[in-house]
């Protein structure tokens, strides 16, 4: 018998009644999500149940909501079950004043640079996480640059004299 | 692990010298074949652990795309893994193209895959022809290099480029391949299996590569996994996942080809896997271009699909005709809209899984981007597996692993 999205839903949801919520299937991957305090649960009962075996996380990122109070920040997970070769999509969402979620790193060891990225650049603390740093970008950096809030460069700006770019100098 | 608690070197009693010497490993060092840093703790020759930086040359791709229309992204894709830049382009028009809903005609699909497996064959050819180099058998690689400037040469015939392509359009191709391209595609086809067994020849049983490589860096399906191990290092490790066949794309389910897998994980089952992939590789070009050449009539000369919106119409009626000139404008201003949705696509990258993850809010611009990247992904297993072998097996093992800078930085 082949796993279905139904049957992973009727599953989760036996197991955790009302804690995980918004199912959706956009193109075909079953989406969810589930209170931040419950996801290493959510996880480790994927990880773990004999029928479900989501046991590889192929992705793990973050996304900034800066218009929804108190849900600012999603974190994603992408886990794939390679024996019956179904895809799930599991999110958290945290407020961005206390961005803390618990770490994955004890189920899955590649969730340690994935975590490792996205506090990088989203500031999303990882509790329990057992290198917590900055990874692509430079230690000294005091802010998180794919916040909604971090601008991009202005594209008019004539402050920058450099001929190079086309900004400035004799070109206009 | 003994070795490691008892240290080679005896310093005297209370010497504030430590043990082990410490060994910075790039970020400009030849082996790393890239802009990244290894910082190794040595007990005489041998590795006590491994710290990697990376991040030099972090381009902030993700926050880039924020702000870019479609068509404008796919030069960000270019420059993730350059070894095989079309796969890249190509994954992610189909993203998009999954996004849209769009379905590509199927000589579009088959014309992809020629490229993509031409790509997969340039990226296996210099990730193994480099591990020859790093273990001292510099020729094969000077030797197969004349042939990836054969695969250069078709793309170069097709988009104009030859490193970072920016091939393809969301839709389809930006202009029918040309009677040069095929040309050069038969000839290619045709002289390079005798090559490929070449370079088996010279690599494969030869006993001090073979001694170098058997045994360096391994690692266990179990670990592979754990670690989100894909491509040929984890099919090396001997679990058969291969994006093209779990998830077809493309229309890969039109063909048929074996998943080649190794045992161990090591260098020498890596080299191997890379190996018989580009046999495979090469069995689905074939079929592929016989595929391509039996469409008759108007069908072989479809090069993309029919959506206006996002494909740009011919420069000739741009000149004559409203419509055309319209989404011309609309297309290169990027104004056209998005639709809302969110989606995930992967499609098998030179040395593993590259995904795209999507979502739009309905804007001109995705609102969020991000790139699943393989070996940002698997290079973290790097200080576990080198830890307690040799410093000439860590670099052995860093060519085998196939880490491309620019795809692990984004």
């Amino acid at each position: 018998m082949s796993l279905t999205n139904e049957i992973i839903k009727q599953r989760l949801q036996e197991k955790f009644g009302e804690q995980v919520s918004g199912f959706e299937e956009p193109y075909g991957m079953l989406t969810f999500e589930a209170p931040k305090d419950h996801n290493l649960k959510v996880l480790q009962f994927l990880f773990d149940d004999a029928e479900l075996r989501f046991q590889f996380l192929t992705d793990l990122c973050a996304v900034h909501y800066p218009d929804q109070a108190g849900r600012e920040l999603a974190v994603v997970y992408h886990l794939h079950n390679l024996i019956d070769n179904v895809r799930i999509r599991f999110k958290v969402f945290t407020d961005i004043a206390s961005p803390d979620v618990y770490t994955a790193t004890s189920l899955y060891s590649t969730a340690n640079w994935m975590e490792r990225e996205t506090f990088d650049f989203y500031g999303v603390n990882f509790v329990g996480h057992p290198n917590l740093k900055r990874i692509l970008n430079v230690d000294e950096m005091d802010y998180f640059p794919l916040r909604k809030e971090f601008p991009l460069e202005d594209q008019t700006r004539r402050d920058k004299d450099d001929e190079m770019f086309g900004r400035g100098g004799s070109i206009n | 692990m003994s070795e490691l608690t008892h240290p080679h070197i005896k310093l005297p009693e209370g010497s504030i010298e430590k043990q082990t010497s410490t060994l910075n490993l790039g970020p400009t060092h030849p082996a790393t074949h890239g802009v990244f840093q290894n910082i190794l703790e040595l007990d005489g020759e041998r590795i006590v652990s491994a710290e990697q930086t990376v991040g030099y040359i972090h381009r902030a791709f993700e926050k880039l795309a924020e702000r870019r229309p479609l068509y404008q992204i796919t030069t960000l894709t270019d420059r993730l893994n350059y070894c095989s830049s079309p796969i890249n382009n190509m994954g992610w028009h189909m993203t998009c193209e999954k996004l849209l809903k769009v379905k590509t005609p199927k000589r579009v699909d088959y014309l992809r895959i020629i490229i993509m497996e031409l790509a997969r064959v340039s990226d296996h050819l210099i990730c193994n022809s480099i591990v020859g180099v790093d273990t001292g058998a510099l020729s094969v690689f000077l030797y197969v290099m004349q042939y990836r400037e054969l695969i250069y040469e078709i793309y170069e015939e097709i988009c104009g480029s030859r490193l970072t392509t920016n091939i393809g359009r969301i839709g389809g191709f930006e202009r029918n391949f040309n009677n040069t391209a095929f040309t050069k595609l038969e000839k290619f086809m045709a002289e390079y299996p005798k090559v490929l067994k070449e370079f088996e020849t010279l690599l494969t049983r030869n006993r001090i590569f073979m001694e170098r490589t058997i045994g360096a860096g391994p690692i266990s399906a179990e670990r592979a996994l754990n670690y989100g191990f894909t491509g040929p290092n984890l099919r090396a490790a001997g679990v058969d996942y291969d994006v093209r066949v779990h998830s077809p794309y493309s229309s890969y389910e039109d063909f048929d080809f074996q998943i080649p897998i190794g045992k161990t994980g090591d260098c020498y089952d890596r080299f191997l896997v890379r190996n018989l992939e580009m046999w495979e590789s090469l069995k689905i070009i074939d079929e592929a271009y016989k595929k391509v050449q039996e469409f008759k009539g108007a069908e072989a000369e479809v090069f993309h699909a029919d959506i206006p919106e996002y494909y740009l119409p011919e420069k000739k009626d741009v000149y004559t005709k409203m419509e055309a000139l319209i989404y011309h404008f609309k297309i290169v201003m990027g104004e056209t809209e998005i639709p809302a949705g969110e989606v995930y696509h992967s499609v098998e990258g030179g040395n593993g899984e590259l995904g795209f993850y999507l979502i739009s809010d309905g804007g001109r611009t995705p609102y969020r981007l991000h790139f699943r990247r393989p070996c940002f992904i698997y290079y973290q297993a790097y200080s576990e597996i080198t830890q307690g072998s040799m410093l000439s097996d860590a670099i052995v093992t860093l060519s085998s692993l196939n880490v491309i800078a620019g795809e692990m930085d984004a």
